[in-house]
C-alpha cells in the first residue's frame, strides 16, 4: 500500500449560523483500509460525511485527494472523485426492480432504429454476475428491491457503488437497523470490498461492529476528533469509554 | 434442491410475478366487463361495428387524459387542473380562430404552447415549493376555469363559441384532430356489403362507420409512446425513481425536478389533445368543458393498478382502466339502465381498486 493517503481532511470546521458542528476534525484515509468513524449521536458524524460527499462545504479546513488540494462543491464533484456514499435508508427504491435500481442514473442503452432504449439483457446479465460475486441469490433481476432483506439491500447498494468505480466508500450506519445475521453479512461485504483496495469509511455508533472490520478508529465527540487508533492498539472498553466521554456506561445508568 | 423442486419454485415465482403485475386487476376487470355486457347487451347492437365505435370513442377520450395522468402519478404527482385545462385550451382555439381570425393551425399550436407552459409552471411551483401537487394543481383548477370563462365572456359575451368548423374547413392541421383515417377502406368494405350503409336521410348509401376517428388514433399513439417511454427508456427508469423515492433518486444523480416538470407538461399536452379533438369535432368550444375530467383520469389510472403514492403503475393498465370506464358508461346506456348508476359503479370500482393496490404494494415492498 502506498504511503500517500487517498484522501486527507485537515482541521475541518463547519458552522451552521451560531452552531459549530465541527471544530477541527482531521482524518486521513488509505486505500484498502477500513476507517471507522465512531461517535455518539450529535458528535458530528453526519455533518462530517456530508462534507466528504459534497452535500455540505466546510467553513474552513483543507481537503486533499491523492495529495492534491481539492474542493468538493457538490455531490457530483465527490462522485467524480470516486467518493460514493451509501446512506442508511436512502440507498435504494423498494418498488423498483433490483436491476432498475442497480443501473439507476447510469443505465446501459442501445439503439433500436432511431430510438435509444435501455439494454435490459446486458443490464440483467451483468447484475446477476455481480450479485453472485457478493453472495446474493437473486431469483430474478426483475424482482423488486422490497423483496430483499435489509442486509441484502445494503449489500446491493455497496456492490453498486463499487461496481461504478468508487475508490472511497462511505457507509452511513449500514448495520444500525439490522439483526445479528444480516449484520454479519454486511460486515463480510465490507471485508470483501476492502480487499479489492477500496477505502471504506464506516460510520457507526456500535463499537463491536466497528471492531469486527476496522483497521483504524477515529472517535468524534462534540465536533472534535478525540484521536485515531489502529486496530490492536485499542480495545472495546477504551473505545466505548471515549465515545461516552469517559463516563462508564454503568455510571451513566445510575 | 432437486430439479423438480426447482421447477416448482420457478413456476411459483413466475406466478407471483404475474400477480404483481400492476395491470392485472385492470385486465381481469376488462374481461369481466366485456363478458357481462356481451351476455346482457348482445342484442342491443352494442357489439356491432357502429356500437363498438360508440364505446370505442368514449374509451379513447378517457385514454387520452389517463395516459398523461398515469405517467405523472408514477412520477409521484397529481394534476387536478386537467379538466380546467381542457376547457381553457378549447376556448383559446375558438377565440383566436373565430374571434381574432387567426388561421386554425396557428390557434391549435398556440393552445398547445400556452397549455404546456402552464403545465411547466404548475410543475415548477410544485418542485420549488415542495408543496403537494394536489394543492398546487387545485389552485390551477380554479385559476384556469375562471380565466376560461373570463376570456370567453370578454371576447364574445358568451360561454360557448361556435363557428370553428367553418374557419377550419381548409386548414392543414385541423384534420389531424377532427378527421378520420382509412375512409377509403371503409367505403370499400361498405361496397362489398361487409359494413352496413345508411338507408335513408342525407347520408343514404354511405357506410355507418366511415373511418377511424383521429381521437382513436391519438389514443393508441399516446398509449404506445407512453408505454415505450416508461418501460424501455432510461428516462422511464427516472420516472419510476422520481415517484418511488425522490430523495434516493436525487442522491444517485437523477434529475428528479426535470422529470417531474416534464410530466406536468406531458399531462397538459394530453389535455390539449383532448380539447382540440373536441373543438374540431363539435365545431365549438365551451367554457365548461372538461369538468370532472381530472378525476376520471385519476380513477382510470388507479383502476389500472398505479399507486397513488407514485413509483408504480402501468400505461397499459391505465388504458384498460379507461376502456372499463368507456364500456360501462356506454353499456349502461345500451341496456337502458339509469345513467346515474354509472357514478355509483365508478365509486365502488375505485374503492376496490385502491384496496387491491394497497395490498399489492405490501406484497412488493415486503411490508407485513
Amino acid at each position: 500500500m502506498s504511503d500517500l493517503p487517498l484522501m486527507e481532511l485537515k482541521d475541518i470546521h463547519k458552522s451552521f449560523g451560531n452552531v459549530d458542528a465541527l471544530k477541527g476534525v482531521s482524518i486521513s484515509i488509505n486505500a484498502g483500509e477500513c476507517h471507522c468513524l465512531l461517535g455518539d449521536n450529535g458528535a458530528g458524524k453526519s455533518t462530517f460525511i456530508k462534507i466528504m460527499s459534497g452535500v455540505h462545504q466546510p467553513t474552513s479546513g483543507q481537503i486533499n485527494i491523492n495529495g492534491k488540494e481539492t474542493e468538493i462543491n457538490n455531490p457530483r464533484d465527490a462522485i467524480d472523485a470516486g467518493i460514493a456514499t451509501v446512506y442508511q435508508d436512502l440507498a435504494l427504491i423498494p418498488l423498483m426492480s433490483v436491476s432498475r435500481n442497480f443501473w439507476l442514473g447510469r443505465e446501459l442503452t442501445k439503439k433500436v432504429g432511431p430510438i435509444t432504449v435501455m439494454d435490459f439483457e446486458k443490464c440483467n446479465s451483468i447484475l446477476m454476475t455481480e450479485m453472485d460475486k457478493i453472495g446474493i441469490q437473486l431469483r430474478d433481476p426483475t424482482q423488486s428491491i422490497g423483496t430483499l432483506s435489509g442486509g441484502e439491500r445494503q449489500t446491493v447498494a455497496i456492490a453498486r457503488a463499487v461496481f461504478f468505480g468508487a475508490k472511497i466508500l462511505i457507509l452511513d450506519e449500514p448495520t444500525s437497523a439490522l439483526g445479528v445475521y444480516q449484520t454479519s453479512n454486511v460486515l463480510k461485504t465490507i471485508e470483501r470490498v476492502r480487499e479489492k483496495g477500496v477505502a471504506v469509511v464506516f460510520i457507526s455508533h456500535n463499537v463491536s461492529h466497528a471492531l469486527a472490520v476496522g483497521d483504524k478508529f477515529t472517535v468524534l465527540s462534540r465536533g472534535e476528533t478525540l484521536g485515531t487508533a489502529k486496530s490492536g492498539e485499542i480495545d472495546f472498553q477504551e473505545l466505548q469509554a471515549m465515545m461516552s466521554g469517559h463516563k462508564e456506561l454503568s455510571e451513566l445508568k445510575k | 434442491m432437486s430439479t423438480i423442486e426447482k421447477k416448482i419454485s420457478l413456476i411459483r415465482s413466475k406466478f407471483s410475478v404475474a400477480l404483481l403485475r400492476p395491470d392485472l386487476g385492470a385486465i381481469v376487470g376488462v374481461v369481466l366487463v366485456f363478458l357481462f355486457f356481451f351476455l346482457v347487451a348482445r342484442d342491443t347492437g352494442m357489439f356491432s361495428l357502429e356500437g363498438s365505435m360508440n364505446w370505442g370513442i368514449v374509451s379513447s377520450q378517457f385514454i387520452i387524459i389517463a395516459v398523461g395522468a398515469c405517467l405523472l402519478m408514477i412520477a409521484g404527482e397529481f394534476d387536478l387542473s386537467v379538466g380546467s385545462m381542457i376547457g381553457f385550451a378549447g376556448i383559446i382555439i375558438a377565440v383566436t380562430s373565430v374571434v381574432w381570425g387567426w388561421p386554425v393551425w396557428l390557434s391549435i399550436i398556440s393552445a398547445f404552447v400556452v397549455s404546456m407552459a402552464i403545465g411547466a409552471l404548475i410543475g415548477y411551483i410544485t418542485v420549488k415549493t415542495n408543496l403537494p401537487s394536489f394543492i398546487v394543481s387545485l389552485a390551477f383548477l380554479y385559476i384556469l376555469r375562471g380565466m376560461t370563462i373570463f376570456i370567453a365572456i370578454i371576447s364574445t359575451k358568451k360561454t360557448i363559441i361556435g363557428g370553428v368548423t367553418e374557419v377550419a374547413e381548409n386548414d392543414w392541421l385541423a384534420p389531424f384532430f377532427g378527421g378520420k383515417i382509412f375512409t377509403g377502406a371503409f367505403d370499400w368494405l361498405a361496397e362489398q356489403g361487409i359494413i352496413q350503409t345508411f338507408v335513408a336521410g342525407t347520408k343514404a348509401g354511405q357506410p355507418v362507420v366511415s373511418g377511424i376517428p383521429m381521437m382513436m388514433v391519438w389514443a393508441i399513439g399516446l398509449i404506445i409512446f407512453a408505454h415505450l417511454l416508461l418501460t424501455k427508456t432510461r428516462f422511464g427508469n427516472w420516472i419510476y425513481a422520481a415517484g418511488g423515492d425522490a430523495q434516493a433518486a436525487r442522491h444517485i444523480g437523477v434529475p428528479v425536478n426535470r422529470v417531474k416538470i416534464l410530466m406536468f407538461v406531458f399531462t397538459a399536452f394530453c389535455a390539449t389533445v383532448f380539447a382540440t379533438t373536441q373543438v374540431i369535432e363539435f365545431g365549438s368550444a365551451s367554457a365548461d368543458r372538461g369538468i370532472l375530467k381530472e378525476f376520471e383520469a385519476i380513477i382510470s389510472v388507479v383502476i389500472g393498478g398505479a399507486l397513488l403514492t407514485g413509483g408504480y403503475g402501468s400505461v397499459i393498465g391505465a388504458a384498460l382502466g379507461a376502456v372499463i370506464f368507456g364500456v360501462v358508461q356506454q353499456g349502461l346506456f345500451f341496456i337502458g339502465v339509469e345513467s346515474s348508476l354509472f357514478r355509483v359503479f365508478l365509486g365502488v370500482l375505485l374503492l376496490l381498486a385502491v384496496i387491491l393496490n394497497t395490498h399489492v404494494r405490501k406484497l412488493i415492498t415486503g411490508a407485513k
